[in-house]
């Protein structure tokens, strides 16, 4: 028995506030905007699935020659097999190192933590790189490769435990480090043993999150371009596949195809990390204590001495390309020099691909932060009701699942369209912007919607009582309490805009050519000590930026210590 | 943009303010979200200068009634005006109230006097007048030394104060105050809830308090709204409230009380329970037979020592009690009617009301709270 519904008649239209109505007006310009730039685009690339090279549609006819090219199905193979086993190496790896950095009390825990930052910094080709300067044909350690070769499956998966160990780690701190210390004391009370404790608390605490570290992990590797275009020899790939179907043979149709089915593996990464993200959210109370771990020798050591050497091996990579790049004939002389340094000898573009990277990456952080965040912000504290903010909040989170080759190659067949009159744009600088924008989009939505769903839901509704417009609340208000969030994703958008590969490699034209890319044209023409220059270079540029970021965080919370708890 | 002064523009021709109307008239107001209905077609009016309590249960509908009438959460059917004027499908921004959250919602980044003075602005409200404003709110609340500090520096009465101070700036002509004490710890809240009386008698600024703590609402308000599952249930003093509950919902709600299922017995004004037999003012008006609901508070049971007799009294025995200072709280039970009875500490020494007694009990049946099983 329910209560009676109340009658239809004389139901109250309430008049839309001046704020409504420009929240509203913001959530439609985001829409226009994200439909624009990322579901047109991959619509088009859906459609370019089912045609011919002459436009004419085929139905599933490329699909059919997909699935009985061996080479190609060998690829997509090939992507799944190294990308389970660098997940299996990582994880454990990353969980052990996370637990060291969240639940033991070593010492220098802080310096753990930025070595573990250092990979996020360089594009994915540096530890390639390195791998070839320490494995490869001139390799200095070639003797323990025991007549084996570097090039291939095992310099992929090395390459992308270096590569993927952040990400992983990262998730698996943020997961170890919201513990409910209470638990632990009762479980203590109640005398369950370490072992005990460990399998019944601290691992059903951590599940999502290794849930979703390797969801992520398995992503970046199939997605991810550079490492096998530089150590992958013959071994194809995915991502290869659709570099050599579009770069290679011209042919964006099967490219199309390829690209969908990179895509596959992606959503349903994304769709299993969003639900382990749902399951995690009742795992921590408002009541929580949070657990301080207690100094104790026999967990301490260890733990210490596992994230020395871990770091260790990080710091031994990065090393390596850096001390490569000064080096003037890898193995056989090496005297110094900075001559790997002077890029005009090896690619035409020179530094102007550095600075045109800094340029890129400069007004893809200020121009993408601003729209990120004011579209968050109008989704978050607009109105909810009608399909325009559910639409709007899907399309924010889409790019997650998107990976860059495939986002470059709907950029590519929707822009480079001749009917399209915003094919002016291709080839220019704005169209990396805007694809570097939409790549990374979905990261930066997620930290201002944490930003901003962490502020007082009733500011708005207290500044509509005082007569107070809502753009006033949010200069004099909103902004200023999330600067560091917006701090957090404008530095996040440099960096990830200065390291790409994928993103970018089939969208710049002979004026706009990225540092990344030049990285592996440098590559391909086999000059691997002006790549590891030209790498170390955009990792010196990301870590400035870090810095940076970590001064200036500083400065403001020393500034606003006064009214932050 | 000058803040919006009602002029009694905009007013229906039918709507004229005139001597002794209500202020805030409430008509019909529903609010259903989805196939759920929160508010079922409530009305009341709110006098100039009045201080009305919503009281009930947490989803009662009493938050509900309050944010229609703030426009943060419009009613789906119903109409309502405020100084005369139909505000009903108006944003909150066009209308006319200051309002007191539960989080209070003070802006972090800004101190006191900027947080009090955030809505003093425009035209209105030029830089002198502006100050002068923030000062004499800041001596009103008594916070008068704490300008410059921000609101994460304050402690949480601190923080309610300028909550209040903010919304009463702009001298709103309605008030609302949002479970406003319910964050604070239990001896500030006692001091804070008259402190907002006496402003508020002071000021004479009509408000609306929603809480769900009963002694709250009974030692500030003028009228109290009892509400229960989206519908009022009784609007009254707090006499009114606490002493002729109108339902055994309000009867259960206000007060403390012990609660058991009656039959009206004969003759008239005669009710029967655990084979107890009691006389009862409220049960003559009710046929022979009836089932009733029936409570009683702790206040309104006489003990006496089990040799002396009366008319209605029964044998109880102390199963426990509790020490409140000014009172004793004992447990008691009679043929397995549990019920309690507040004596003073002196007559617990005199009756040596220990656990085990048997003392003799007697409602008192004037008090006796009585309602029709299937009324």
């Amino acid at each position: 028995m329910g209560k009676p519904f109340l009658a239809q008649s004389g139901v109250i239209r309430p008049k839309a506030s001046s704020d409504e109505i420009s929240l509203r007006i913001i959530q439609a310009l985001g829409f226009l905007f994200l439909s624009l730039a990322l579901a047109l685009p991959l619509a088009s690339l859906l459609l370019r699935a089912f045609e011919d090279q002459h436009g004419s549609f085929v139905g599933l006819r490329n699909f059919a020659i997909y699935v009985t090219t061996p080479s190609l199905v060998r690829s997509a193979w090939n992507s799944v097999w190294t990308a389970f086993i660098t997940t299996c190496v990582v994880i454990p790896l990353a969980f052990a190192y996370a637990y060291g950095l969240t639940r033991s009390c070593m010492p220098g825990k802080w310096i753990f933590r930025a070595i573990m930052f250092l990979p996020i910094l360089a594009p994915s080709l540096l530890p390639a790189l390195s791998l070839i300067y320490l494995f490869g044909n001139q390799g200095m350690l070639r003797w323990m490769m025991d007549g084996g070769s570097i090039y291939g499956p095992w310099g992929i998966i090395g390459a992308q435990i270096f590569y993927c160990f952040p990400a992983a780690a990262i998730l698996l701190s943020v997961a170890l480090s919201t513990a409910d210390g209470r638990l632990y004391e009762a479980a203590e009370a109640l005398k369950a043993s370490r072992f005990r404790i460990f399998l019944t608390v601290t691992l059903p605490g951590a599940l999502y999150g290794l849930v979703s570290a390797s969801v992520v992990v398995f992503t970046l590797v199939v997605t991810d371009f550079g490492i096998p275009k530089v150590i992958g020899g013959q071994f194809n790939v995915l991502a290869t596949d659709v570099y050599k179907q579009v770069v290679g043979r011209q042919d964006l149709n099967m490219g199309a195809v390829v690209g969908l089915v990179l895509l596959l593996p992606a959503i349903l990464a994304f769709l299993l990390d969003r639900w382990a993200h749902g399951k995690r959210t009742a795992t921590l109370s408002g009541r929580a204590v949070a657990y301080r771990p207690k100094p104790r020798l026999r967990r301490d050591l260890p733990a210490f001495l596992f994230c020395l050497s871990v770091a260790l091996a990080l710091m031994v990579i990065v090393a390596v390309a850096v001390w490569g790049s000064f080096i003037r004939f890898w193995p056989y002389n090496l005297s110094l020099t900075l001559d790997n340094y002077d890029f005009a000898r090896f690619d035409t573009a020179g530094w102007q691909a550095v600075w045109l990277s800094v340029k890129l990456s400069l007004i893809t952080a200020f121009v993408g932060a601003a729209l990120i965040f004011i579209i968050a912000y109008s989704l978050e504290r607009g109105p909810q009701r009608g399909f325009l903010a559910v639409l709007l909040r899907l399309l924010a989170t889409i790019p997650l699942a998107v990976p860059g080759l495939v986002l470059g190659l709907a950029f590519i067949i929707f822009f480079n369209h001749p009917a399209n009159p915003f094919g002016i744009i291709y080839g220019t600088l704005a169209i990396l912007v805007l694809n570097s924008i939409i790549h990374f989009y979905t990261v930066g939505h997620l930290t201002a919607v944490t930003a901003i769903r962490q502020l007082d839901p009733e500011f708005e509704a207290v500044s509509a009582s005082l007569h107070v417009p809502i753009w006033q609340t949010f200069g004099r208000v909103t902004l200023p309490i999330c600067l560091p969030a917006i701090f957090e994703i404008l530095v996040f958008l440099f960096v990830s805009a200065m390291t790409t590969v994928s993103a970018v490699i089939f969208l710049y034209g002979p004026d706009t050519k990225p540092a990344s890319v030049a990285v592996v044209h440098m590559d391909e023409a086999g000059q691997a000590s002006a790549a590891a220059a030209m790498a170390c270079v955009i990792m010196a540029i990301s870590l400035s930026a870090k810095l940076m970021q970590l001064v200036v965080g500083g400065l403001f919370a020393r500034f606003t210590s006064a009214w932050r708890r | 943009m000058v803040a919006a002064l009602d002029n009694g523009l905009g007013t229906d021709a039918g709507n004229t303010t005139g001597i002794g109307d209500p202020f805030l008239k409430i008509r019909d107001v529903g609010k259903q979200f989805g196939s759920f209905v929160a508010l079922e077609r409530v009305s009341l009016n709110v006098l100039t200068g009045e201080f009305v309590s919503f009281l009930g249960p947490s989803g009662c509908g009493k938050t509900t009634l309050l944010r229609a009438i703030a426009g943060l959460d419009p009613p789906t059917v119903g109409r309502i005006i405020q100084a005369g004027r139909d505000i009903t499908a108006l944003p909150p921004a066009e209308r006319d109230f200051g309002i007191v959250f539960q989080s209070y919602a003070l802006f972090p980044n800004l101190s006191v006097a900027e947080n009090i003075g955030y809505g003093l602005r425009g035209a209105a409200w030029p830089k002198a007048r502006r100050h002068q404003r923030v000062a004499e709110l800041l001596q009103l609340v008594g916070l008068a030394d704490q300008t410059v500090k921000y609101p994460a520096q304050l402690s949480g009465g601190q923080q309610q104060r300028v909550a209040l101070a903010r919304a009463l700036a702009a001298e709103p002509g309605l008030l609302l105050l949002d479970e406003p004490l319910s964050a604070l710890d239990a001896i500030v809240r006692l001091h804070l809830r008259q402190e907002i009386r006496s402003l508020q008698q002071r000021l004479g600024v009509t408000t609306i308090m929603v809480t769900h703590d009963q002694e709250e609402a009974l030692s500030v308000s003028d009228r109290i709204v009892v509400m229960s599952q989206g519908r009022i249930e009784q609007i009254g003093t707090p006499e009114e409230i606490y002493c002729a509950p109108a339902s055994a919902f309000v009867a259960g709600f206000v007060g403390r009380s012990a609660h058991f299922m009656a039959k009206v017995h004969t003759p008239t004004g005669y009710i029967t329970t655990h084979g107890l037999v009691m006389p009862a003012k409220a049960a003559s008006t009710l046929l022979y037979g009836e089932e009733a609901e029936v409570f009683i508070r702790p206040e309104d049971v006489e003990l006496r020592p089990i040799t002396d007799h009366g008319d209605g009294s029964f044998e109880a025995v102390v199963a426990g009690y509790e020490f409140l200072g000014p009172v004793c709280r004992l447990g008691l039970e009679a043929n397995g009617l549990r019920f309690e009875a507040d004596i003073t500490p002196a007559a617990f020494t005199e009756l040596g009301a220990l656990p085990g007694a048997r003392l003799s009990a007697r409602f008192r049946p004037d008090r006796l709270l009585i309602f029709p099983a299937h009324g």
